[in-house]
């Protein structure tokens, strides 16, 4: 019995949810009194491994395969499982990453379990796991449990576990190398080198007042409006993605997981519901307002200042009161 | 190429929430019901390969009977033909059920290329293609940005994290999940919508495809989150509100 870690890397640089998960990892093999297990994989990843060791965890198992350097959903789903057999933890967590979304549903199917995505909260409830999942793009909470035996495989969302709660251990922690067998064969996907689409003129990240908007500024008649808030704030404008989606701006102003993180001292929500894939980009700003005609939108969860109202009514208001 | 499409077909955004009774889910009365947005750019993509390279396009739902309006619009779109694998459980169904009931449809028939949306907006597991590609024993790629047709084969763009992107190819036949904003989606014409009428919609019940229903996943409760943050609110009318909140920023937030 064990809480095993799946960690992320790429190149040999940590997934900054790595170490969250780790944190999550603690608190439920706590909860369950069992060893906390951690898995690096890829290729040469002796020294990340080292580096998990050096936190208070009971074991790093070491997945060092030449078939793992670069990412394949057929390549990682074939190590992962073959980890778990070797292992046989009762619960195994992910970071919810891009990556894992791309083959941990692959490995549980294949086992024909349940994955449980996205999850913000563990516990442990008359011996039995519960997962508390957001449901409707983040409007409300669902407490789930997975159905027959362990293992039980579940995600972590970005943010929710602190990276910097998991304490160093002491003595490092033993480090096993694990034997798997990964037939290149197998792999059917031939990926390239990720790379970035050229940089265009605006950064986000150097703003201190930034305006965004999202779909509730309806129609692309109305982004000049938002304009001009920021104009008048001293701003730069962003948006949400599907404003973006749109081509009602340019992708170069989206703020999220896909986009921008940025970390203004003012943001200002017109019409944006909150999604996570949003707030992940911005909730490191230091002031936070939002402006939504549903009290229930999530980014009310997030905001210092709430308006529930139609920014139609408010936004023309504020350019006013900023131009007297 | 025969492309199957897989569609799902949830709650509007903008459909009050109200928690059920049993508090398992949210009354179904509430809602009006839309296509699941990420599906709505695979339907098109798979509609611009099919105009590229010739075959059909196959709209599937797994879902209430309902869901046969969602797939009436595919259809007006210009998808060929539609199959909905109909049981009311399928409407609170976890990803690996759904992806079973899919893969059974999908998998009786010849299928060079299977799209599904990365993601519901209501359970929102972010799963179900690739449950797909596992059962069906596809190589898959998920949040793509991009296919490309070459050599029998796929060469897709995939979208990673922070605006980084990645090419992959694959042969066929493969699953891709499509991500929001790979294309422009087109509305249903008239005419579109007077053909959509005479295309073939062949139901089948779960039963059928022997289906097992089992669940995964149960929710055993739905509630509202707790928030992190105080979030001060500012009432009043629009002008009140504005000069309020000026006012705050400025000696409160000290933030302008
Ligand atoms: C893998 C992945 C990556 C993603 N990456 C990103 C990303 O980088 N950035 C991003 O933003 N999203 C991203 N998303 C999408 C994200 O999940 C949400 O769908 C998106 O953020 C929603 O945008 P929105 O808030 O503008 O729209 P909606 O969710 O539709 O919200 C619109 C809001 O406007 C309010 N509103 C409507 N009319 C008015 C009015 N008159 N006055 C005031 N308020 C009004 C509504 O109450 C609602 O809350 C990603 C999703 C996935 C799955
Ligand atoms: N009941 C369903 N019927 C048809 N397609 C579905 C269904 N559920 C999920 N899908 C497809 O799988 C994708 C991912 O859904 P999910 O795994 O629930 O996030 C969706 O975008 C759809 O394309």
């Amino acid at each position: 019995m064990s809480v095993l870690v799946v960690s992320e890397q790429a190149g040999g640089a940590w997934h900054g949810m790595s170490f969250e998960t780790i944190a999550a990892g603690a608190e439920a093999a706590a909860a369950l009194g069992c060893p906390l297990q951690v898995a690096v994989l890829g290729s040469g990843v002796a020294g990340l491994a080292a580096e998990a060791a050096a936190k208070r965890v009971s074991e790093v198992v070491v997945i060092d395969d030449p078939a793992l350097a670069a990412y394949t959903p057929d390549g990682f789903a074939a190590a992962v499982r073959q980890a778990v057999e070797q292992l046989n933890p009762t619960l195994v967590l992910f970071p919810h990453t891009y990556q894992v979304r791309d083959f941990a549903p692959k490995l549980t199917a294949g086992l024909g379990k349940a994955f449980l995505s996205d999850a913000v909260g563990i516990a442990v409830d008359d011996g039995k796991l519960v997962f508390v999942r957001r449901l409707f793009q983040g409007k409300l909470n669902a407490d789930v449990t997975p159905a027959g035996d362990a293992p039980y495989f579940a995600s972590i969302q970005s943010g929710v576990f602190r990276a910097d709660a998991l304490p160093d251990g002491g003595a490092p922690a033993p480090v096993r190398n694990l034997d798997v067998v990964i037939d290149p064969a197998q792999i059917r996907t031939r990926p390239e080198a990720p790379f970035q689409e050229a940089k265009g003129a605006v950064d986000l990240t150097a703003a201190e007042i930034i305006v965004s908007v999202g779909r509730g500024i309806k129609d692309p008649e109305n982004i000049p409006l938002a304009v001009e808030l920021a104009q008048a704030l001293g701003g730069e404008l962003a948006a949400s993605r599907p404003i973006c989606d749109n081509g009602w701006l340019p992708l170069e102003r989206q703020v999220g997981s896909s986009g921008q993180t940025v970390s203004p001292n003012l943001y200002l929500a017109l019409g944006i519901s909150g999604a996570i894939q949003h707030v992940v980009g911005m909730k490191g700003a230091k002031t936070i307002v939002a402006i939504n005609k549903d009290e229930g939108a999530p980014i009310f969860e997030i905001a210092d200042y709430g308006i529930v109202a139609d920014l139609f009514e408010v936004v023309p208001a504020l350019i006013a009161a900023l131009k007297e | 190429m025969n492309i199957f499409v897989c569609l799902k077909q949830v709650g509007a955004r903008d459909s009050a929430l109200r928690i059920a009774v049993d508090r398992k889910w949210v009354e179904d009365e509430d809602l009006n019901f839309e296509m699941n947005e990420p599906d709505a750019f695979a339907l098109e993509e798979g509609l611009r390969l099919k105009e590229k390279h010739g075959g059909e396009v196959v709209a599937v739902s797994a879902g209430p009977a309902r869901a046969a309006s969602t797939i009436r619009e595919a259809l007006a779109k210009g998808a060929d033909r539609g199959i909905l694998i109909e049981d009311d459980r399928f409407a609170q169904a976890d990803a690996l059920c759904i992806a079973r009931a899919l893969a059974a449809a999908v998998g009786r028939e010849a299928h060079d290329l299977v799209l599904t949306g990365l993601q519901s907006d209501d359970f929102g597991f972010g799963q179900t293609g690739v449950i797909m590609a596992e059962l069906l024993n596809l190589p898959h790629a998920t949040i793509v940005m991009q296919v490309q047709a070459e050599d029998g084969g796929l060469r897709v763009k995939r979208e990673l994290e922070a605006g980084w992107f990645q090419n992959v190819s694959m042969p066929l036949p493969a699953l891709l999940t499509i991500q929001s904003g790979i294309n422009k989606v087109r509305y249903a014409t008239l005419m579109g919508i007077k053909r959509a009428r005479k295309k073939p919609l062949v139901t089948h019940t779960a039963g059928e495809l022997g289906i097992d229903m089992a669940a995964s996943q149960t929710v055993r409760r739905l509630y509202l989150p707790h928030k992190t943050k105080q979030t001060q609110f500012i009432t009043g009318s629009g002008k009140e509100a504005a000069a309020a909140l000026l006012e705050k920023l400025k000696f409160e937030a000290r933030a302008l």
